[in-house]
Order: structure tokens, then sequence, then C-alpha cells
């Protein structure tokens, strides 16, 4: 580690590495240091981190509040952080936006690659610690490097009382560096360095508050469910490499037409590629840490569990669309397993009452989404959802992050020990936080999909191209295709209830915090609320960029109004031209209506107005309900309620019929066979040898006539022995 | 010539070797030691007639070696005299197991 920082700092003095000549006038600026910054920002508020340790551990274990004896009195291990962590992501933005200026300037045909140096080589295998600059790693770097930044300083605030800000800054800068390894990287091997960073980090910030043995246990169920799928990562890699006999992307892309069109090859490593994808996006059967892993801090939530960390499956499938292209089988499964998902996330949202877990199951559905587009082979589609799903899932989360720090400052002030997450003790917070309650109204239209916001256009998007895949002429599995197109239109509707659902329970009607308690809500300071509205504007206007043809020409379009149509799909074009074309030639040409008649702006306006419909009625529905604050509530759930409420037991079945079957054989392994079979061989030569000893001793007499007369039989014995 | 010095040696030795295996008193059980040991010499030197100086220097080594054992072991029968009251080998067996 420390001997690649010195030679990317080397080699960064000497003007950014030496950049690939065929990269058409495109010049990198820089590209080390967007990955060097977060890195120099972790290893500056590690050391600050350590110099405070002891104290803050301290703190932590104590539970309470790190005492910094009054505002103008931070020491500075807690000034340092709050320039630092932002700070270094301020930069590598400002050094991504170089970049994208200058790549947007020439039309990039072939990614660049910038080399450093060789990681390593053995024999016929080689991975250079090289990074790619292309159109899809430039898209998620700004997305990684500007919410980021968002989430940075929005920490600020947050985080401004807890005993471990400098430790909080370190994981998240270190989180930033290992996200930015995964999408930079030039080769599945570099991809995965990130990918398994990224889990560590997101294991370290979930586990962040150690000290609650519940938040702890959430960092290890995060941490082990994604081995599952790295597994499959892991095993794609080695197919590839017995393939191709190089995990580099530019090769790999350019021989992988050499596999057989829906081959047994091809397939296996696109499904084993996408079992790492399931658990690094928690998607079904491996979504359950996701929800989980709302114990850590929420700005985490927001970065990690909901804009990169869990979007780089998508991102993994995207890169690889050439692969998954090539695999009729494994895109279906993709698509599939997306909404399925989609849906089965949805329906247990619309029951949830801590707010972060209606947000982590709405997560997870519209990760689902992600992967329909992906799987239906509309790359762009899924990775514009993506960049929409980056701006406005991290807003909500951010909003509820506010509104949770409202809530604990007011329980705190009056030292009563109530759920600061639980919707039902919320209620009327309008009042108190307009700005929260404006920006997340934003956010949660986009989410319902409703026009003209970004939800719309990227959730659209991909519905239509579920429908027109299903549709084309050589499409393998038609039916197949019209039922995900079904469940997606379901699951939007689904995602439209449950998100105004969570904003009339927190925001409308009245106060149920308490009434000392409500005194103290306030809104957030500027530096909570302005990441708020800067993400509350991309939410609103981020859709704009790739707005479809028909529909930019149609009366949503406001006829041609919208400036960039097709934009990202048009940008991405260098990168999925490949896997169009190979799904071309196999399939046909896509359907231009959907399963039961329609085109695409029908259907849109459809959606949306139905979308609009279920907001309006949910926001009577809802208001109208009476809901009691925890401590009232007493309300038994009956039926179907019960069970999305429990999440469908999915937990408690996975620890009757997984982890208890583990538990158990674990178990046996110790009582019987480490206990009995193998300390029982070890003890028994113990006490084999220990008997020869003692019967042995019995020679030792201690009589000088026994070992006179055994010595002189001795002496005898072996004269004779010698003689005959 | 030689025959009966070894004939002499063996005797010797064998005398030595039954009264060391016969008595119980350390310092006749000592004395017996010493007898093999120059029953031993005896051999040395006769050889020594026949194949040239090396016995006879061995036989220096050996006196050496049994004067400076002959301090050494009289020295503890004398303490264990002091100890015990007596030299019998049986009455002291306590280094044992």
């Amino acid at each position: 580690m420390v001997s690649g920082v010195f030679a990317s700092l080397i080699a960064l003095t000497q003007g950014g590495g030496q950049a690939a000549a065929e990269g058409a006038h495109f010049e990198p600026f820089l590209p080390g240091l967007v990955v060097l910054l977060p890195l120099l920002g972790f290893l500056a508020n590690g050391i600050l981190a350590l110099r405070h340790g002891r104290a803050s551990a301290d703190a932590v274990r104590a539970g309470g509040e790190f005492n910094l004896g009054g505002p103008d009195s931070r020491p500075s291990t807690h000034t340092l952080p709050t320039w630092i962590g932002p700070g270094v992501m301020a930069g590598a933005f400002l050094i991504t936006l170089v970049n994208f200026g200058r790549m947007l300037g020439v039309h990039l045909e072939a990614p660049v690659v910038v080399h450093y140096w060789t990681w390593m080589a053995t024999g016929t295998f080689t991975v250079d610690a090289a990074l790619q600059l292309d159109q899809l790693s430039m898209i998620m770097m700004m997305i990684i490097t500007g919410v980021g930044f968002l989430i940075h300083v929005f920490s600020v605030g947050y985080m401004k009382e807890d005993p471990g800000y400098p430790r909080y800054f370190a994981y998240l800068n270190l989180f930033v560096f290992f996200m930015l390894v995964l999408v930079m990287g030039s080769s599945y091997a570099l991809m995965f360095v990130g990918w398994e960073g990224v889990g560590l980090c997101s294991y370290l910030l979930i586990g962040f508050w150690f000290a609650d043995r519940e938040k702890a246990d959430a960092g290890k169920k995060a941490f082990i469910v994604n081995r599952i799928g790295d597994v499959g990562f892991l095993i794609a890699m080695f197919l590839l490499y017995k393939a191709f006999h190089t995990v580099d992307f530019v090769p790999v892309f350019a021989e992988a037409e050499t596999l057989a069109y829906g081959g047994a090859l091809v397939t296996a490593i696109t499904l084993f590629f996408f079992l790492g994808a399931v658990g690094k996006s928690a998607q079904m059967p491996l979504y359950v840490w996701l929800p989980d892993a709302m114990a850590g801090p929420t700005p985490v939530s927001a970065l990690i569990h909901a804009a990169t960390m869990v979007t780089a499956g998508v991102y993994l499938v995207a890169r690889s669309s050439v692969l998954f292209a090539l695999s009729p089988v494994a895109s279906a499964t993709v698509a599939g397993v997306g909404a399925l998902t989609a849906l089965f996330a949805a329906t247990i949202a619309l029951k949830q009452n801590d707010i972060k877990k209606v947000l982590a199951y709405s997560t997870v559905s519209q990760l689902g989404y992600m992967f329909v587009g992906v799987g239906v082979g509309a790359y762009a589609a899924g990775v514009f959802h993506l960049m929409t799903h980056a701006f406005f899932k991290a807003l909500l989360f951010l909003g509820s992050g506010a509104v949770i720090h409202a809530m604990h400052h007011a329980y705190h002030s009056t030292h009563r020990h109530e759920d600061a997450q639980d919707m039902r003790n919320m209620g009327g917070l309008k009042a108190y936080m307009p700005i929260t309650w404006a920006t997340m109204w934003v956010a949660t239209l986009a989410i319902a999909g409703i026009w003209p916001f970004a939800g719309f256009f990227s959730k659209d998007e991909i519905i239509w191209q579920t429908a027109a895949f299903g549709g084309a002429a050589g499409a393998p599995f038609p039916t197949l295709y019209t039922i995900y197109w079904i469940i997606a239109l379901a699951a939007a509707m689904l995602t439209a209830f449950y998100m105004t659902r969570m904003m009339v329970m927190t925001f409308h009607g009245t106060n149920r915090t308490g009434e000392a308690e409500a005194k103290q809500l306030h809104e957030a300071p500027a530096t909570m609320w302005i990441p708020l509205a800067v993400l509350a504007a991309l939410s609103a206007f981020g859709g704009w960029i790739n707005v479809p043809e028909a529909i930019q020409n149609s009366f949503l379009g406001g006829m041609g109004a919208f400036p960039m149509s097709e934009w990202l799909h048009h940008w991405l074009e260098p990168l999925t031209a490949q896997a169009h074309h190979i799904q071309e030639v196999n399939l046909g040409e896509l359907s231009h209506s959907a399963p039961f008649g329609g085109g695409e702006v029908l259907w849109a306006v459809l959606s949306t107005v139905a979308a609009g419909v279920v907001v309006l009625l949910t926001i009577r529905t809802v208001g109208r309900q009476k809901i009691v604050s925890v401590a009232e509530d007493t309300t038994e759930l009956t039926g179907i309620s019960a069970l999305l409420y429990n999440k469908y037991y999915v937990d408690e079945i996975y620890d009757r019929f997984i982890v208890q079957p583990i538990i158990e054989a674990s178990r046996f392994c110790w009582r019987v066979v480490d206990a009995r079979i193998i300390d029982g061989t070890v003890n028994a030569v113990g006490l084999v040898s220990k008997g020869i000893g003692w019967g042995i001793s019995m020679f030792q007499t201690g009589s000088v006539n026994t070992y006179a007369f055994i010595l002189t039989v001795g002496v005898l014995v072996i004269l004779g022995a010698s003689l005959f | 010539m030689i025959t009966e010095a070894l004939v002499l040696s063996a005797i010797l030795f064998v005398i030595g070797t039954f009264g060391f295996l016969v008595r119980r008193n350390a310092i006749i059980m000592f004395l017996c030691v010493e007898l093999q040991l120059n029953a031993v010499n005896l051999s040395f030197v006769a050889f020594s007639r026949m194949w040239g100086i090396d016995g006879q220097i061995f036989v220096f080594f050996v006196m050496t070696v049994a004067a400076a054992e002959a301090a050494v072991g009289l020295a503890i029968i004398i303490s264990i005299f002091r100890h015990y009251e007596t030299v019998n080998v049986d009455s002291f067996n306590l280094l044992k197991w």
C-alpha cells in the first residue's frame, strides 16, 4: 500500500502516468489524484483519529456524547477533519469536472487507460495498476465525488457531537477511495480490490457505534452476506481468465465475441458475476443485509447504502454489457431477479414504521429496477436510473437524517428514551423543518415517477425498454418479459404509495413527538440543508439529460423543449454499441409497442397519471388515519399486515434454515470433532507417553546395587552379542 | 608372557567386578572399582610390549582420572557418612523415580 502510494505520487509528478496514445486527443487530467486525494484524506483523518482514539473510544463505550466543552473549544482532532474530509472530496470533484469537460469536448471511441505500475506479474497472468477513463467510469466518478462531497458536507453538521468524528471521516474518505478504485480500475481484478474495499468500509461504518451489540452485529451481517456474492465474483474472474488469459476490460471485451452466443461458458461467467452483484446490490435472496445496514449513521446510509456502493452491482453488469448481451439466460435472470426484488421489497416498505427502514426497502426496490434495466439490454437506462436514484435517494436519506437529528435532539433535551426514527413519533414536522419538508417532497415525487422530476424519465425508460425488449422478434422468453413489465408497473405504483405514506406520517398531520419535545424541534443547520437543496435541484432537473426521443417530441417533453434529448444514451453509446450490436444480430429489432398495445408516450402518460393519483389518494387516506405514537400504539397486526410488517419473516426463515444449521454444525465441530476427536487424540498420545515413562521409571530404584547389577549384565550381553 | 599378564589382568578384573556387585560398604565398592581400573591398566602395559608406547600413555591417563575420581568419590562418601553415620549403600536410595 505504502509503496503504491509512492509509486503513484512519482507517476503524478510525471504528469499523470503515460496515457495510451490511441485515446483520440482526450488528455486525462491527473486521474491518479482523484483516487489519491480521498486516500490522503483517510490517512490524515486516520492519524487524527488515532491521536484522539482513547478518549473517543471511552466516550463511545460510555454511550454518552463527547464533551467538547463549548462551541469554541473544539480540539484540533475535531476541527481538522471538518476541512480535510469534505476538502479532499471537493478536490476530487473538481478534478473529475475538468476531466469530464475535456471528455465532453472530444468524441472518445475507445477507453483511455492510464498505466501506473505493474501490480502483479505471474507467468502468463499480468495485472497492471491502471485507471480506465471512459464515459461510464466518468459518470460514476461524477456521482461518487459529487454526491459524495455533498454527503461529506452534510456529515459535518450531522456528526458534530459524535465522539468518533475523526474516525468517521477517515472511514468515509477510505470508502470513497475504494469506490473510485472500483469504478476506475481497468480490470476485473482491480475492480475486485475496490469491491472488497467498499465492503470493508461498509462494515466499519455500519458498526460505527460498535458499543451497541445490535449495530456491531448488523455490520457483521452485511460483511458475511456480501462474502457469499464475492465468491461468485471470484469464480467469474477465474472463468474469465480461463477463457481469455486476461481480466483487463479492453482485451476481454474485444475478444468476447469469440465465445458462442448463449454458450455455457459465457452464461456461467455472467451468472457468477451476477451472484456478486446480487450480494453487493442487495437483490433477492441476499438483500437481507441492507435493511440492517441502517444501523450506521444516516449520511453513511445515503452515501454507501443508497447512492454509490450498492449500485456497484449495476455498474458491474453495465460494464460487462458485452458478456451479458451474449447470454440471454443470464440477462433474463438479471431482469427477473431485479423485477422480483423490486416488487418484493416495495411490498415490505408498505408497512414499515421506521423511516430509514422504508427508505432501505425502497432502495432495494429501486436497485431492482436498475437490474431490470441492464437485464433487458437497456444499459444506458440502468445507469440513468442509477444516477437519478443517487440524487433522490441520497436526498431522501439525508432528509431523514435531518429529521432524525431534530427528533434526537428533542428527545435528548427532555431525557426521554423514545425511538427518534419511528414515524409514529413524528407527524406535523412540516411546521418545524420547512426546507427538509420541501426538498424531501421533491425527492418523493421524483422516486414516485411524477413528470417532470428525474425519476419519471429514468424509471419510465426502464419500464418501456422491458416491454420493447420482450416484444423483439427473437426475444428469448417473451412471456417472461411481459410479466417483468407488469411487475415493474405494479412496483412503481407501490413506490408512489409507500413514499407518500412516509411523507404524510413524518411531515403532515398533528405532531406526536410530545409537547415539551416539540418546542425543541428545529430546522437543520446550513451545513445540512444546503446539500439537501442542491440534491433537490438535481432530483428535479437531473432527469432532463436523457429524455427519450418519443417523449421529447410529445407534449411531455414540451414538444422538444428539453435541450438534452437522450444525451446519456448517446454519451454511453461507444461502450454499449457492441452489446447492442450483439443483441440486434441475435434478437432482431426491438418492439415499438407495449404488450397490450400503446406506444412509449401513452404508457408514460398512463404511469405518471396513475402514480399521481396514488400519491393524492395516499395523502387523503393516510392523512385521515389516526396514527398514535409508539408508546400508545397497541394495535395488533394480523394477516397480510403482520406478514409485511415482519418482512415476510425472511430473516426468521434464514435464521431457521441457514444460520441455525450452520451454528449447530459449528457446535458439532467444536464439541465433538474438536473437543473429542482432535483433543482426544492429542491427549491420548500424551497419556500413553506418560504411562510408558512411568513404567520405565520403575527401573530407577535408587539402589546402587541394582544399577551395578544391570550395568554388568548389560556389558555382558553386549559382549556376548558382539562375540557370537 | 603376554598370556600370563592378560590372565592376571582378567582375574583381577573379575575379582573387582564381583566385589563391586556383592559388597555393600561404599569404600570397599570404591576400592573394587579401582581394582578393575588397574586390571585394565595391566592389560594396557602388557599390550604396549607388542604394539608400542600408546598403551603406557593410556595408563597415565587412567591413573590421572582415577586419582581425580578418588578425590571426589571419597569426599562424597565422607559427607554421606556425616549425614547417615553409615556407608552401607543399602541405606541411601532416595535418588529414584
